[in-house]
């Protein structure tokens, strides 16, 4: 077990391969499809103004992103009588829908882990070699379990996202992950992906 | 049929059940699986990992999964029980269960993105209602069917060119099996499979998606039906999936198929994926009894 804790540097990102087994401690940021999509649209492809709310969130989330951990995830959340949110069940959501951002969110905010599950494609892949990221597989629908591993939702942003799809500020202890995509181009998904199609080839002789 | 007082009580209790226990069959088949695994595999250890949680969810009354899905009840009441004093308790039990942390506020408005934070809206949650002849009872089955492995069911019209499959039992087991590879693991397998074979497209998928009532170990009553269920699973865990898409032996814990008449143009083949966190709970009602499965 390798303990990766944030901001993690691009040296401890390098030094792993696929099928390490990682704790991550420190904080982490969920986002899924629509947090991915503003990310890319109102913050890279568009540079806001320093003042306007995207600006603001933006100069918010910078620090803890850059060196960070960004979760796959959209929890149930409970709010307790004094206002404060806990992760009530956490598992990782299907990671092949934010492909088509994430390259752009690791590029332009120096993210160096995604946690999620079922894997990403080539454009993150290639972004992971690059910039010095890794992409982490956790046990999809473990969700009692890893809540459990977050010890406190420090924020939440974007709650008119609807609550799975907020940006939700976390920190974790000891969330354990499977590296399956690492910094020098290997993927375990395209290796399974590619041996599964061979198997079922051969066995109807295509 | 006397109106049962506090519907809406025991359909809350159901929904509990359904997000945060699995049933025993399933948590069977895992540990059968993990048993199979080599030991200290990827697939040996996420089998353990998804077993502990299960343990653990029970425990804590909490959900075994985030993603709590579409809910989709099935419901069976006789002629003289109407329909929406039903409908009504389910909407009400399902807005107290997403309140209670139950239930994550899962219906998203398809046009505004809006979500409606309480699991109701437009035909959400999902009713089947069937009246039969039982006279004095009612049977509720629900299953809380997830997003990530929803997106992994197909529908395959035959013939497919690229799989060569043709118009026969050859063609539905090659395209069923196509579905498993492309699916990796993004639907969190090991995977529960529910198969049509023929209807029209909408009665074909939701007769595929009604397979997954069926027990682990239910077997078809049609022969043919039976031993094409036993070969699916065989071969989908010679695929080499394995749980999480991580490589291994268990890709599908057990395959469910039906069949229904098609038209001769049409020769739909729908698969309905469910994911290893296959949560449903059951209720019967009996002279004015409440009985959970």
């Amino acid at each position: 077990m390798i303990d990766l804790s944030t901001p993690i540097s691009e040296a401890a990102i390098r030094s792993l391969r696929v099928g390490d087994v990682v704790s991550v401690s420190g904080v982490a940021v969920t986002a899924r499809d629509t947090a991915h999509k503003y990310m890319v649209e109102r913050w890279i492809e568009s540079a806001p103004f320093p003042d306007s709310e995207d600006g603001k969130l933006l100069a918010t989330l910078k620090p803890i992103l850059a060196g960070g951990v960004i979760y796959h995830c959209g929890p149930v959340v409970r709010q307790d009588e004094k206002g404060k949110w806990h992760f009530v069940a956490a598992g990782p959501t299907t990671s092949s829908r934010e492909e088509p951002f994430e390259h752009k969110v690791i590029a332009a905010l120096g993210v160096r882990a995604v946690i999620g599950k079922g894997g990403m494609g080539e454009k993150t892949l290639a972004a992971c070699q690059e910039h010095g990221a890794v992409y982490l597989h956790a046990v999809g629908g473990a969700a009692t379990l890893i809540a459990q591993r977050v010890r406190e939702v420090e924020a939440v942003y974007k709650t008119e996202f609807g609550l799975p799809e907020a940006f939700w500020q976390i920190r974790v202890e000891d969330f354990q992950c499977v590296v399956t995509m690492d910094s020098h181009g290997e993927s375990l998904h395209a290796k399974v992906l590619a041996d599964s199609r061979d198997r079922f080839n051969e066995m109807y002789g295509l | 049929m006397k109106t049962i007082p506090d519907l809406e009580t025991h359909l809350f209790e159901l929904i509990r059940r359904a997000s945060t226990k699995l049933p025993a069959d399933v948590t069977g088949a895992l540990e059968a699986g993990q048993a199979r695994e080599a030991a200290g595999s990827a697939a040996a250890t996420t089998l353990a990992t998804i077993l502990e949680n299960v343990e653990l969810s029970a425990k804590a009354a909490t959900p075994i999964c985030q993603d709590t899905g579409t809910p989709v009840f099935y419901v069976k009441h006789p002629w003289d029980y109407p329909v929406r004093p039903i409908r009504e308790a389910a909407l009400a039990a399902v807005r107290r269960a997403t309140k209670e942390s139950l239930l994550r506020p899962n219906a998203v408005d398809s046009v505004t993105g809006a979500n409606s934070n309480d699991n109701t809206g437009d035909t959400f949650p999902s009713f089947y209602f069937e009246q039969w002849e039982e006279p004095d009872a009612l049977r509720f089955d629900l299953l809380l069917k997830g997003g990530g492995s929803e997106n992994q069911s197909a529908q395959y019209s035959l013939p497919h060119g690229a799989l060569k499959a043709g118009r026969d039992m050859e063609g539905v087991k090659r395209v069923i099996l196509d579905a498993l590879v492309n699916a990796q693991g993004q639907g969190c397998g090991p995977a529960v499979l529910g198969v049509c074979i023929g209807g029209d497209r909408a009665t074909s998928y939701s007769l595929a998606k009604k397979q997954h009532l069926r027990p682990l170990a239910d077997k078809s009553s049609d022969p043919v039906l039976a031993s094409m269920e036993e070969e699916i699973t065989q071969k989908a865990n010679a695929l080499g999936v394995g749980p999480m898409g991580f490589g291994g032996e268990t890709t599908v814990l057990a395959t469910k198929i039906t069949k229904a008449h098609r038209l001769p143009a049409s020769f739909y083949v729908s698969i309905s994926y469910l994911c290893w966190a296959s949560r449903q709970a059951g209720m019967s009602v009996k002279g004015g009894r409440v009985a959970h499965d």
